[in-house]
């Protein structure tokens, strides 16, 4: 998919504006920069789980900074999605410990119920987009995957797995964040 | 004032002076080899690893050795500290291991490389290298990227200096290049499509120490040591810019235009776009002498400082060259 | 049963919230610390229990703060390393998702002590929901005036952000995070200068790891002489331990430093020994980046005493023989593990990380994984072998930071303990890349 789906002018809601503002306080007046990531992550929750160069432009523009200095950061960090993503995206740990109890099998099994490939394009029906990511800082509770703010842990079983997949295909609004009333519509990131 | 011994050799410097600018004082063959560093530019240096030299004492207060080579170029000295580069085994073979590793993903495309006979990279493996590689995977490349119509990145040859990116930073007001992705798999880029154009993005090809960042229009015109680099300059309306150059012709015709720049390959002076890339007659300038390449560089070989008195003996420079050339022979490589 | 200085509390209904944390003994120690201590006598009980990092260097903590510069005039900060993401670690979730105020409190009276008026908790961004946690119970803390103006009437202020990073495991080093606390891509900075000089903001600061800074209370409550009675020898006090692989009872384990591998191992009270009955392999005892050992070496030094868990007997032998605490991460391995997989998916995990800036580290830890690759799919040369050890050897030492070394001491550990696997996977290698290919041989001890 290429990167088309954005809209051309994003604007942060209300609710974004006003956390941003709470967030920007917390660095000194002349380091708004310190902001950046925070931000970032709050235009990933808004705008259907990616960044679009169009969004990156509005958080450089927000913050005041070059948008060059937006674009090296989200391409350092990999938890910001470059490319438009699935309603839901499964990251899932590859890292030795989660290796050891089963992490390529879970992959496997992923991209076979889903019809997701890692680091592919999503799902057919859009719902799903499969990361292999390193290491979450979860290893007792391996294998793992996390999917937004949540880790689904110890995914060693077929009850384990489906679990997950039904609770997300249930879900019509991704969670609300603390400072939003509701969680917008997890359709967003495909329309 | 701190006095330090560098390879054996003693040299009192200000204090807070790098290792790297103590050793330059000094000068000649133990200064150690700086791919990344560059003085005219904040922040620059500690990337590449080039410079590593051994600590054998770090101060006459504490004269315990550094537990690990130092980057000479980031490092300053302390009144009483020994180093050693040249004289320290260890330090030739961890710079043999910074060659391999700078060239195991380079695309050695020398052959067709405009940098070629000017490149730091060349030099650092000419000196300090082996001549075969042990690495047999894939390399890494990039896509060309057009940064504009002045400007060639080819960022396959890059080594991740970052001098073109604080160059940018420190030289014009919006810089739209950076660092973007990382590890093995960092690049020099704008991101989105756009291009470099402000008045001094030029001098982004003179502080790239390999052929990533090229001038378009002296491409593929010009091996660098067919041409003869000659010092001129002019009345630049550009306030920010002195105007004084190296042009680098070929006959009659002036090939490229560039900073001047020291021994160390560090630019004296920044120039404007309209210096480099629009004045390319020779009666846009003032002609003051043929420059002196002072660098270990095929081009020194060249060696024919003859004084110039007025443009039409530029014409015959080749031939007042060959008849240099039988008086003094030519300057050995390294030397 | 050891005692429990950080955990005791952990499976208390509520002691998430404020009011059961204090009913349970909380913030004791900031109103202890500010009501009668002045801030040098804080540092001085940290310095005497001996409290040593517990992120993974193992630096005495006292010791870092005491070279904080205190220029006149300029703010200095503490900042929490909480971008928990060395391979087998999992300690500071666990103690921040369950206990929040344990670190909130650590952080007031760890500020407290090293003048710090504004500090950050840099919490890897993958951790969001702990994060949420963080904020929520921080906001309890300003309501019941142990953050904010003028606390607990003492005149000391102190404003505490959580501050979330965005996936990169380089920001764990200390110059790397405060880069990226900054806005900026998590490039390790040139040292020096060190942080207690120019560290955030180019300001003195000190960062700490999250167990380092939630056992400050505790020291401070009892006393540093209490705490230095825990342990053996220089490592004193308690040590959280993320046990994970192939064990029984994976988790976290708080245990008294002194206790012995194989008890930590094989009790009940602990891991339960190894999974499905099988054989025990090999441990990566410290978080990935500590070289790996053989069974036989992790239960016993070379020299035949015990193994115990501490800074000391991990690393007796050296690199040759031992291996290091490091952060705590326990990674067990049963006999069917294949050394070189393993290997090869910690050094992919290196690669992926490093962050690119200087070249022995960009370059050397892609060839690595490319070399291990090749081996764990059955094209591997004999050459290959003595090649990553050489190539982990232009790696290490020469770097910005310790990723370098990171990434070169499991490979270089492992090829030394278990070069006749290596060696299988040239010889047989259309055996070895079989799904679940157990190598038939015996590990190198020495």
């Amino acid at each position: 998919m290429e990167p088309t789906t954005a809209p051309a002018k994003p604007q942060f809601s209300e609710a974004a504006k006003a956390e941003i503002a709470r967030i920007c306080k917390q660095y000194p007046e002349e380091r708004r920069k310190s902001a950046l990531l925070p931000v970032l992550h709050i235009a990933q929750a808004e705008f259907g789980g990616w960044v679009s160069p169009e969004v990156q432009d509005l958080v450089a523009e927000v913050l005041g900074l070059a948008p060059i200095e937006v674009y090296e950061v989200s391409t350092f960090y990999t938890m910001f999605n470059l490319k438009p993503v699935g309603k839901h995206v499964l990251e899932i740990c590859r890292t030795g410990p989660c290796m050891l109890r089963g992490s390529d099998e879970l992959t496997a099994h992923l991209e076979r119920i889903t019809g997701a490939k890692v680091g592919g394009a999503p799902s057919e029906d859009g719902l799903f987009t499969l990361k292999e990511v390193e290491c979450l800082a979860a290893c007792g509770f391996a294998p793992i995957v996390q999917v937004r703010e949540k880790y689904y842990e110890q995914l060693d079983t077929q009850e384990a797995v489906d679990a997950m997949l039904l609770e997300l295909r249930n879900q019509v609004h991704r969670p609300a964040l603390p400072w939003e009333e509701n969680g917008l519509p997890n359709a967003l990131a495909n329309n | 004032m701190a006095k330090i011994t560098f390879d054996g050799i003693e040299v009192e410097v200000p204090d807070g002076t790098t290792i790297l600018n103590a050793a330059r004082q000094i000068g000649g063959s133990i200064v150690p080899p700086a791919m990344c560093y560059y003085t005219p530019l904040k922040g620059s240096g500690g990337k590449c690893r080039a410079c590593l030299v051994r600590v054998a004492a770090g101060s006459a207060k504490d004269p315990r050795p550094m537990p690990k080579l130092v980057a000479s170029c980031v490092t300053p000295v302390q009144d009483g500290m020994i180093v050693e580069n040249t004289t320290s085994e260890q330090v030739m073979d961890v710079r043999k291991g910074i060659v391999e590793m700078l060239l195991i993903n380079h695309p050695l495309d020398c052959p067709v490389c405009d940098q070629a006979g000017e490149c730091d990279l060349q030099n650092f493996a000419y000196e300090h290298g082996v001549s075969t590689t042990r690495y047999v995977e894939e390399r890494r490349t990039f896509e060309k990227i057009d940064i504009g119509p002045l400007i060639q990145l080819h960022m396959t040859r890059c080594i991740l200096c970052y001098r073109c990116v604080y160059t940018a930073d420190q030289l014009t007001d919006k810089r739209v290049h950076g660092v973007l992705g990382r590890g093995d798999a960092a690049e020099i880029g704008t991101y989105i499509e756009n291009i470099i154009d402000n008045d001094f993005s030029g001098n982004v090809i003179d502080v790239c120490p390999v052929g990533a960042l090229t001038d378009k229009t002296f491409r593929f015109k010009q091996r660098v040591w067919f041409t003869k680099p000659v010092n001129a300059h002019r009345d630049c309306e550009n306030e920010k810019c002195g105007g004084r150059v190296v042009l680098w012709y070929k006959g009659k015709d002036v090939l490229r235009v560039t900073a001047r720049k020291d021994e160390y390959g560090e630019v004296k002076e920044w120039i404007c776009n309209t210096c480099r890339f629009d004045k390319k007659e020779t009666a846009d300038w003032t002609i003051e002498g043929p420059a002196h390449i002072d660098r270990s560089s095929v081009i020194s070989a060249n060696h024919y400082e003859l004084p110039v008195v007025n443009p039409q003996v530029i014409a015959d420079l080749p031939e007042s060259s060959i008849r240099d050339l039988e008086q003094n022979p030519p300057m050995k490589l390294g030397n | 049963m050891g005692r429990k200085l950080l955990t005791e509390h952990i499976n208390v209904e509520g002691i998430e919230t404020l009011e059961v944390y204090r009913k349970h003994g909380g913030y004791r120690s900031v109103e202890k610390a500010i009501k009668t201590m002045t801030p040098d006598e804080v540092v001085e009980e940290v310095k005497k229990s001996g409290l040593r990092g517990r992120g993974g260097a193992g630096f005495p903590t006292g010791m870092k703060w005491s070279f904080l510069a205190k220029p006149e005039g300029v703010p200095r900060y503490l900042v929490c390393n909480a971008d928990e993401s060395e391979p087998g670690t999992f300690k500071d979730r666990q103690l921040m998702s369950k206990l929040p105020h344990l670190l909130i409190e650590g952080m007031i009276t760890s500020s407290y002590a090293l003048g710090a008026n504004t500090s950050y908790i840099y919490i890897r961004g993958e951790l969001l929901y702990v994060l949420r946690i963080l904020e929520k119970a921080i906001a309890e803390a300003y309501a019941a005036g142990y953050l904010g103006k003028n606390i607990l009437g003492s005149g000391y202020d102190l404003d505490l952000y959580v501050h979330p990073g965005g996936g990169a495991y380089i920001c764990g080093e200390e110059t790397a995070l405060l880069e990226s606390l900054e806005g900026k891509r998590g490039n390790p900075r040139n040292k020096p200068p060190f942080p207690a000089v120019q560290g955030l903001y180019a300001r003195p600061t000190v960062v700490n790891n999250v167990e380092s800074i939630a056992a400050v209370p505790v020291i401070v409550n009892e006393g540093g002489e209490e705490y230095a009675k825990i342990g053996v020898g220089r490592s004193t006090g308690t040590k959280l331990i993320s046990a994970c692989g192939h064990l029984n009872k994976p988790g976290i384990y708080e245990i008294e430093l002194g206790l012995p591998v194989e008890e930590f191992i094989y009790s009940d009270e602990y891991c339960g020994g190894i999974w499905k009955g099988r054989e025990l392999k090999a441990v990566v005892a410290g978080g990935s980046s500590v070289p790996i050992l053989p069974k036989e070496l992790i239960l016993k030094t070379a020299a035949g005493e015990n193994r115990l868990m501490t800074y000391e007997s991990l690393s007796d032998g050296g690199f040759v023989t031992g291996t290091m605490l490091g952060s705590g991460g326990f990674i067990a391995m049963d006999e069917t593990t294949c050394i070189v997989r393993n290997t090869w998916n910690f050094s992919r995990f290196y690669h992926h990380e490093s962050c690119g800036q200087c070249s022995p580290c960009r370059e050397g830890t892609g060839w690595l994984e490319k070399v291990l690759h090749r081996l764990e799919y059955g094209h591997g040369r004999m050459e290959d072998i003595d090649l990553l050890v050489s190539v982990a050897k232009q790696i290490e030492g020469n770097t910005i930071c310790p990723l370098g070394e990171a990434a070169a001491w499991p490979v270089a550990a492992a090829v030394r303990h278990f070069r006749e696997e290596f060696e299988w996977h040239v010889t047989n290698a259309k055996d070895a890349v079989q799904p679940g290919a157990v190598f038939p041989g015996k590990a190198v001890l020495v």
